[in-house]
């Protein structure tokens, strides 16, 4: 096990607490950072080289140092805790066992921008989590970390939390920002950007709960230190959502640059795929990033190892590679349907379409009932070609994201588990109400 | 003649809505949308109903069409009436590998309903829902705030037997949680 900055000490007593997470070196990175200036601070995060964790993976510093400072006008950090990305579960992981590292990295980062009033806009599901945060954010007014003249610096924040209501769009950050106006979560076109105009058409950063806990590190050990953990242009250390058919499922801090089959198979993180079984298959960075098979995850298409970093995984592109997008890693063995798995990301993608765009409202729907038809034995062959050409289709022709992270999936079933889809054609509803779990190639007819 | 109660919140929810409103900027009460409709649904048996609604805008300052449209818009709102207990079973990814249609189908048998219907005794209505940021604990359900991980058969039908057994009203936004929010700073 490599360093590890941000859940280090969750067994220590109290670390939900401001007396057991203070006890435990909390809030120092606070006073160090209030005596810096705010651009010194956005300088640290800057050299760090840390990446946004919530998926895209944009360079933080750069997007503090978009932000537009018109004097008069208040400038918003809000924290994107609608942690919904099928797979991933570290964001709710953290907030719940250690709140207050969270709390310290919003209000260093609130210092940074210039900030006196932020937000952590969470999911609606996540009520319990809500309540910790309340209760830690009490707790920080309380020993003067938030409110009027934080540690008598002279600088005043107010934190929030803002609980939404069920949206997958609303991780999307300007569907973020317009659920915060209370209004439906429909993405907004960009430029103008949050950085300029964000919430109540302010200049506003939108960052991950990963992103905002790890600026606590960074000013504690510096940012050129914290630069020298992991590898090449994936600095720091990631929080790993391991789920699916493994040993061990669970949150893993690595240092990035982990090769994927020690992670996979050593005991330290996965243990190995589940029952003896060997692995089909891998979904790297959340239900949106290509799917890849076993051969191309552990090693990459030049046969180089894969490791557990932006650059790796994206390594070949799509045509081989994925992302490592928000890290959360879906494991599936031998028994997996990849077709039935893809039926059920298209029609989860479907369900969660704002609606605004027509290729991916229209189109989200239509894949669903062509991927139907295959579950249900009535598939033909022209069917793979359509597929293929309506994701196309939707890909880069939409105003936010959510329509890519529906169309690369079904690229990527495709392009890497063809045969798969002919089976289901040549077995017509042979397949009709099978379990998922047996493998397509020894089904009996139902 | 059933008596008809005025739709007006209690005394401690009208509280907390109006310090949430105070969490926006002055003329931005309209973001405390959200929030208030889980407390409205709280407080009026798990659902909103088009008065409830309209209670809300009166309360926001804001047109009802206005609250119509988000609370169409968000999966947590109920916008027909439910059981006591919502059992949210989630459906995607990481808990369908894990086994969650099974799970589904398992309580449709003991409950004898079908996904989206309540139980005749209006205990139960089984809703399947997408990715709770659970999967590493698949499958999985939520009933009110409350997650239930790792669930077998059996596991899910003891925990289906409690609730049943204590017969309460479970909504996300637990009743008995308002006045801890009493003490929130402005």
């Amino acid at each position: 096990m490599g360093r590890q900055l941000l859940i280090n000490d969750l067994d220590k007593e109290g670390i939900a607490t401001l007396a057991g997470y203070k006890a435990n070196g909390g809030y120092a990175a606070l006073e160090k950072a209030l005596k810096m200036k705010p651009e010194e601070v956005v300088s640290e995060v800057q050299k760090s080289g840390l990446r946004g964790r919530g998926g895209a993976g944009f360079p933080t510093g750069m997007k503090w140092s978009f932000i537009a400072k018109p004097p008069g006008v208040p400038r918003y950090l809000v924290c994107n805790a609608d942690e919904s990305e099928p797979g991933t579960f570290k964001d709710r992981y953290l907030m719940q066992r250690k709140p207050h590292i969270l709390i310290e990295g919003m209000i260093i980062s609130s210092f940074a921008l210039g900030a006196n009033t932020s937000y952590i806009y969470i999911r609606g599901e996540m009520m319990y989590q809500f309540h910790i945060l309340e209760k830690a954010i009490q707790e920080a007014y309380d020993a003067g970390y938030l409110g009027k003249n934080i540690l008598g610096t002279g600088y005043d924040l107010d934190l929030y939390v803002h609980c939404g209501a069920g949206a997958y769009i609303c991780g999307e950050e300007t569907g973020l920002i317009e659920s915060l106006e209370g209004k439906r979560g429909n993405p907004r076109i960009k430029p103008p950007f949050p950085a300029v105009k964000g919430v109540w058409q302010c200049p506003t950063v939108v960052n991950n709960v990963e992103t905002l806990a790890a600026v606590v590190p960074i000013i504690n050990m510096t940012g050129d230190e914290y630069a020298k953990i992991g590898i090449g242009k994936s600095t720091g250390t990631k929080l790993i959502s391991a789920s699916g058919h493994i040993n061990k499922p669970g949150v893993y801090e690595i240092e990035l640059g982990v090769p994927v089959e020690e992670f996979i198979y050593s005991d330290v993180y996965c243990g190995g795929i589940k029952n003896g079984k060997k692995m089909k298959a891998v979904v790297a960075g959340g239900s949106s990033v290509p799917i890849l098979p076993t051969e191309l995850i552990l090693k990459t298409a030049k046969g180089e190892p894969r490791l557990m970093s932006y650059e790796s995984l994206n390594d070949g592109g799509f045509i081989s590679g994925t992302m490592l997008g928000s890290g959360g890693f879906i494991v599936m063995d031998e028994d997996t349907s990849v077709v039935k798995n893809l039926w059920n990301f298209t029609r989860f993608y479907h369900h969660e379409s704002c609606g605004q765009c027509s290729p991916c409202r229209e189109g989200t729907g239509w894949m669903e009932k062509i991927l139907h038809k295959f579950l249900d034995g009535h598939a033909t062959v022209k069917d793979i070609d359509l597929l293929w050409d309506i994701q196309s289709k939707i890909d880069s022709r939409t105003i936010c994201p959510l329509g890519e992270a529906a169309a690369w999936p079904v690229a990527s079933t495709i392009r890497h588990f063809r045969s798969e889809f002919e089976e289901y054609i040549n077995k017509g509803e042979g397949f009709k109400d099978v379990k998922h779990y047996f493998r397509v190639n020894n089904l009996q007819p139902a | 003649m059933a008596e008809i109660k005025p739709i007006k919140f209690s005394d401690d929810a009208l509280a907390l809505s109006h310090k949430i409103m105070k969490r926006y900027p002055e003329g931005k009460q309209k973001s405390a949308i959200l929030p208030v409709l889980h407390l409205a649904q709280a407080e009026f048996g798990g659902w909103l109903s088009a008065p409830v609604m309209d209670y809300v805008a009166s309360l926001l300052s804001i047109q009802p069409v206005e609250v119509y449209e988000v609370a169409s818009f968000y999966s947590m709102y109920n916008l027909k009436p439910v059981g006591k207990c919502v059992i949210e079973v989630c459906r995607t990814g990481p808990c369908w590998l894990m086994g969650a249609e099974d799970l589904v189908k398992f309580i449709e048998k003991k409950l004898n309903i079908k996904e989206g219907q309540t139980t005749a005794d209006g205990m139960f209505t089984l809703k399947t829902v997408e990715c709770l940021a659970s999967c590493g604990t698949a499958p999985m359900m939520q009933i009110g705030e409350a997650y239930h991980e790792n669930l077998t058969f059996e596991k899910c039908s003891g925990i289906l037997d409690e609730y049943k057994a204590k017969g309460e009203n479970v909504s996300h936004w637990r009743k008995e949680r308002i006045t801890n929010h009493s003490d929130i700073k402005q």
